[in-house]
């Protein structure tokens, strides 16, 4: 099982990665979102795996619990993690509306314009 | 705090408080305007002298407010003899400069702009004078800086002022950072930021190491605030500032700030060779090289600047001597330059105001039509050029004395002799300024006829020239302050006695011949006049402003190489480094012996681990094709809630599963509005470089994890088992966390996913504001439309869906304490609940319906949290202390009232008003995009069909 978390992670990050290196704000968003199951899935894995032990108290008779802590953070981190994606989304769509252009790096024409606007 | 304490303080605090005044007060016109700046001058001036009689005697007076005190930090103030000289100096002129900058500024100048400027800079220097906490110090040596650049670049127009005020600020700020630089070394070499016990300490820090190094620092911030070689530079061109502010800045303030440092700083630094040698060669050099500049300056403004200059070098000369009738000379020389300087200053601005011009070259013959003035300039440069029965001839013997006997790396007459050509300058150039511009014949092309001003105008020049006559002729009444300053600087009980009449020394042999060769170059001006203007000399300016293109261009350089404006770059060069240091921290240390074995998997479980992976390499593979990507995203937000599920964690899984909905829903209503395919841009070799950055990523994370999964750890989360029942009353340890435990993190996670739906409807209206809104209006978008777009089946289906998932959202909220389920999770089920009737009936129908704005709920939230918490303080008990108690009520089984769960209830409504509020602004989006707004629920209504068919029956 451990194998399976921990390769699910890496494959996340992996393709998360890639995608955050595109050159257009979808693909980004998009890697951000993987990005951020990794990085939730991974925060979750810290309290080690346990089956069948939720950390919901019994009421009758002696009980082991997984780690309650990092399930606590993971759970507003998914939480704050789709405020800060639409965000990131309304960003993007402003931009592309503005622009007519989703790329998300200034493109080399563009920065010279923008040099010369300053100094100007 | 003792009452002078206290008065000590608001001495300190007045100037900054009254900087509020004249901005508002200019509206009732400049009088009131110049009152209203006089007014907090005079009454620090009273309270400071109510407390001068006690520091005369020889006490010190002390006020202190601890505020960091572990970091040394406080806000303490201590007024002895040196500060209450600096402090009267700084506030009485501060009150001349006022009445001279009432009648010297123009209708046209922002008069309340000037004295806002002028009191703050005077609470900045204020603040030098009387701090006792060198960190503060530092604080208000930074602020003169920055303050005298809003006064030198005051007449924003002139491009010279601009300049000027930069380059001061450029050479004064950045003296400022070495000496903070060297006030921490002496901080930390004493172990105390108390200006107080540092200056007692002073056999501590000459034997340090560390002394030389500190010495050099702090001396640079002296030298550079006051204007000493080679930093004299700025002095001059801050001229460019209106009259008033040059006098006070240039006269008695912004540069005696680096004398009155060095003056300061004398008991713990000064008496060692390196002081000597540094402090004693700068000023004799800054002495001779000003006074020679001086005399052939044509703008009589400039002439004054490095007349000021070369006096600045003469007072650190002294101070470099070391020897305490040096230090009593220093201080009567302060006092005395202040006088004759801020008059001739002011002198100059009342030329210049009535003639319209500085240039001495057109000057001359001034003495018939400005009578007042005339005798006002004189009385104060035959004190400059030292001549008997004026103050100035006082302070420049007992210097000349002190120079006399001085030894010079063994030699015993460079310094005399410097030391006279230096006054001989001084004579020469003050001489100048008395018969080239009020001397001679009348001239008939003056740029515009003189007269004297007003008397409002001449009034605060006057009453500097007769302090300097007062105190040339009856030196003893400066005594009393000259002895309190001098034993405050060398700690020693000195008695000197200020007379006239000396006997015949060397030094009045050495002033005699300093007057007749003065007036001797004098009578030689013009041709030196010519030999001087034509030969090469090094001009500052140029070299100063190559400097500053130099720097410009080099951070330019820096910052076009690593700021280039590609995400992509950055974010590749971030993942490499983080991998880098993550491998060194691995390579490091290795790992220990695996503690733990590996749990089974089920065959369940490996489908979804293989459903997971193919979707991820799927979303990478055909990222193109973005719809597509958005359909396997949600495959994999699915699998790992179920992973969650499995894993003993039912919370996340609620949670995760329900934010994935709502997400796909966002994403898909933006991908509306975007190209609907990426275009494959990216070259081969761009491909396999962020690919192997990606792996190298993937693969440290995912060892990484594996690693710490197979070793056990030592928590803190067994008190939270323990005490969740006990303590928070519920038996879901999750959600007691997020409740109790730690509700200050959720309550401050609530705020910030409030601030980003407040953010996304702000954008939104930033952007239907701007060019934005008119190619939403021009786009078709038609295709994407489907023909029916409120479909019966689907109508139907969310309406008997609503209450169902309204009631299922409640029963997750209540039971969220005990059982899985909460706040976040329920806020999440009831947004996807009316999220699906704004899919089925459109914005507008839906909106219609409406009963609450989100915005208000968002903020009811935040408030029912925050109340929820402060309501513990009621009780006497920390911020988010919960309380709990069981209620039974037929027929409903017992059970619990927690205020958690009000708690709860402030989370649940934050998270349904933001995330309404982003999707809300999306479909506002839409709605501008020229979707048509419906006002039934669908789009045709099948009820009105039948009826038309029975009607045809």
């Amino acid at each position: 099982m451990e194998l399976i978390v921990a390769s699910t992670v890496g494959v996340l990050t992996a393709g998360g990665v890639y995608l955050l290196l595109r050159l257009r704000t979808f693909p980004v968003i998009l890697g951000l979102a993987l990005l951020s199951y990794a990085v939730n899935v991974f925060l979750f894995a810290s309290g080690r795996l346990a089956i069948d032990q939720s950390p919901i108290l019994a009421k009758y008779g002696e009980a082991t619990y997984t780690d309650p802590l990092p399930q606590a953070l993971v759970l507003t981190a998914i939480v704050i993690s789709f405020g800060m994606t639409a965000v990131l989304v309304m960003i993007g769509l402003g931009a592309y509306l503005e622009a007519e252009s989703d790329r998300v790096d200034i493109e080399p024409e563009m920065r010279d314009a923008t040099d010369k606007g300053e100094s100007a | 705090m003792s009452h002078e304490g206290t008065l000590l303080f608001l001495i300190a605090v007045l100037p900054f408080v009254g900087a509020l005044l004249p901005g508002l007060m200019i509206r009732a016109g400049r009088t009131v305007c110049a009152v209203s700046t006089a007014v907090p001058t005079l009454l620090a001036l009273i309270m400071l002298l109510v407390l001068a009689p006690a520091v005369l005697r020889g006490e010190v007076v002390q006020a202190n407010i601890d505020w960091l005190p572990q970091l040394g930090l406080s806000a303490s103030f201590f007024l002895d003899g040196l500060g209450l000289l600096f402090a009267a100096m700084i506030l009485g002129v501060g009150l001349l400069i006022t009445l001279y900058a009432r009648f010297y500024l123009s209708g046209d100048d922002p008069m309340g702009q000037f004295y806002t400027y002028l009191l703050l800079f005077q609470g900045a220097m204020l603040g030098i004078v009387i701090s006792d906490n060198i960190l503060l110090l530092l604080i208000f040596w930074e602020l003169t800086s920055l303050s005298s650049f809003l006064l030198i670049g005051y007449w924003k127009h002139l491009p010279e002022g601009r300049q000027g005020a930069r380059m001061a600020l450029a050479v004064t700020g950045s003296g400022g950072l070495a000496m903070i630089a060297g006030m921490l070394i002496l901080g930390s070499v004493v172990g105390s930021y108390n200006l107080t016990d540092i200056l007692q300490a002073g056999d501590a820090i000459r034997a340090s190491e560390w002394y030389l190094p500190a010495l050099i620092l702090i001396l640079l911030g002296a030298f550079t605030k006051s204007a000493q070689f080679p930093f004299h530079f700025w002095l001059p061109h801050a001229m460019a500032a209106p009259t008033p502010v040059s006098a006070y800045l240039h006269s008695a303030t912004m540069v005696k700030a680096g004398v009155f440092l060095m003056a300061r700083m004398w008991p713990a630094l000064a008496g060692t060779d390196a002081w000597f040698y540094i402090v004693a060669t700068t000023g004799l050099i800054t002495m001779v090289i000003g006074a020679l500049i001086a005399l052939f300056k044509d703008d009589l403004k400039a002439l004054l600047a490095f007349s000021t200059v070369s006096h600045l070098g003469l007072l650190t000369m002294l101070l470099g001597f070391g020897t305490e009738a040096a230090a009593v000379a220093a201080v009567f020389h302060i006092i005395n330059h202040l006088t004759f300087k801020a008059a001739l200053f002011m002198t100059a601005g009342i030329v210049d105001h009535e003639t319209h011009t500085r240039d001495i070259k057109r000057l001359g013959g001034l003495r018939h039509l400005m009578p007042v003035t005339f005798l006002i300039g004189t009385v104060a440069a035959l004190s400059m050029a030292g001549i008997p029965l004026f103050n100035g001839f006082l302070s420049k013997e007992m210097m000349l004395e002190e120079a006399s006997h001085t030894d010079w790396f063994g030699s015993p007459y460079a310094v005399p002799i410097l030391a006279t050509i230096g006054a001989l300058l001084s004579v020469a150039y003050s001489f100048r300024f008395v018969s080239h511009v009020f001397l001679g014949p009348k001239r008939e092309d003056y740029p515009n006829a003189p007269h004297d001003p007003p008397f409002g105008m001449w009034a605060a020049p006057a009453i500097l020239a007769f302090l300097v006559i007062v105190i040339g002729v009856a030196p003893f009444l400066a005594e009393g302050i000259v002895t309190a300053a001098a034993n405050a600087i060398t700690g020693a009980d000195l008695h000197p006695h200020l007379k006239i009449w000396h006997g015949v020394t060397p030094a009045l042999w050495m002033s005699i011949v300093a007057v007749l060769g003065g007036a001797v170059l004098l009578t030689l001006h013009r041709p030196l006049d010519r030999a001087w203007i034509s030969a090469p000399r090094p001009e500052a300016k140029p070299m100063f402003d190559g400097l500053v293109a130099a720097l410009v261009a080099a951070s330019r350089w820096i910052t076009d190489i690593s700021h280039n404006g590609a995400i992509s770059r950055y974010l590749a060069i971030f993942t490499i480094t983080s991998v880098l240091l993550g491998f060194a921290a691995y390579s490091g240390s290795g790992l220990a012996m695996p503690t733990r074995g590996l749990l089974g998997v089920p065959p369940v479980i490996a489908v979804g681990w293989i459903m997971l992976i193919v979707a991820t390499v799927s979303i990478v593979v055909m990222h193109h094709y973005r719809f597509r990507a958005l359909t396997l995203l949600g495959i994999i937000g699915l699998s790992i809630s179920a992973g969650f599920a499995y894993l003993s964690a039912p919370d996340l899984a609620l949670t995760q599963i329900s934010v994935e909905t709502v997400t796909i829903m966002l994403l898909l209503l933006a991908l509306h509005f975007l190209p609907k395919v990426t275009p494959k841009e990216s070259a081969i070799g761009l491909r396999i470089r962020d690919g192997i950055i990606a792996l190298a990523a993937g693969g440290g994370v995912g060892s990484l994890a594996y690693a710490f999964m197979m070793r056990d750890i030592e928590t803190i989360s067994d008190y939270h088992i323990d005490n969740s029942y006990e303590g928070g009353g519920g038996t879901n340890v999750v959600n007691v966390i997020l409740v109790d435990f730690r509700g200050y993190d959720t309550y401050g996670e609530i705020i910030v996913l409030g601030i980003a739906g407040l953010v996304i409807y702000a954008l939104m209206h930033a952007l239907l504001d701007g060019p934005a809104a008119k190619r939403l209006k021009n786009t078709d978008y038609s295709q994407d439309r489907s023909r029916d777009r409120h479909p019966l089946m689907m109508v139907v289906v969310t309406r008997v869906l609503m209450p169902i998932a309204l009631v299922v959202g409640l029963y997750i909220f209540l039971r969220g304490h005990n059982q899985p389920g909460g706040g976040f999770v329920a806020g999440l089920v009831v947004a996807i609940a009316l999220l699906m009737q704004y899919m089925a009936s459109g914005f507008a129908w839906t909106q219609e319906r409406k009963k609450i704005e989100y915005h208000t709920m968002i903020g009811l939230g935040v408030l029912v949290a925050g109340l929820t918490g402060i309501g513990a303080w009621l009780l006497g008990q920390p911020f988010l202390t919960s309380a709990y108690t069981y209620v039974h009520l037929p027929p409903i089984e017992e059970f619990e009232l927690a205020t958690a769960m009000l708690f709860d209830l402030g989370v649940f409504l934050t998270v349904l008003g933001a995330v309404m509020l982003m999707l809300y602004s999306l479909s506002r989006i839409a709605r501008f995009a020229g979707e048509t707004v419906n006002v039934t629920p669908m789009d045709y209504d099948p009820g009105g069909y039948v009826t038309d068919e029975e009607a045809e029956r």
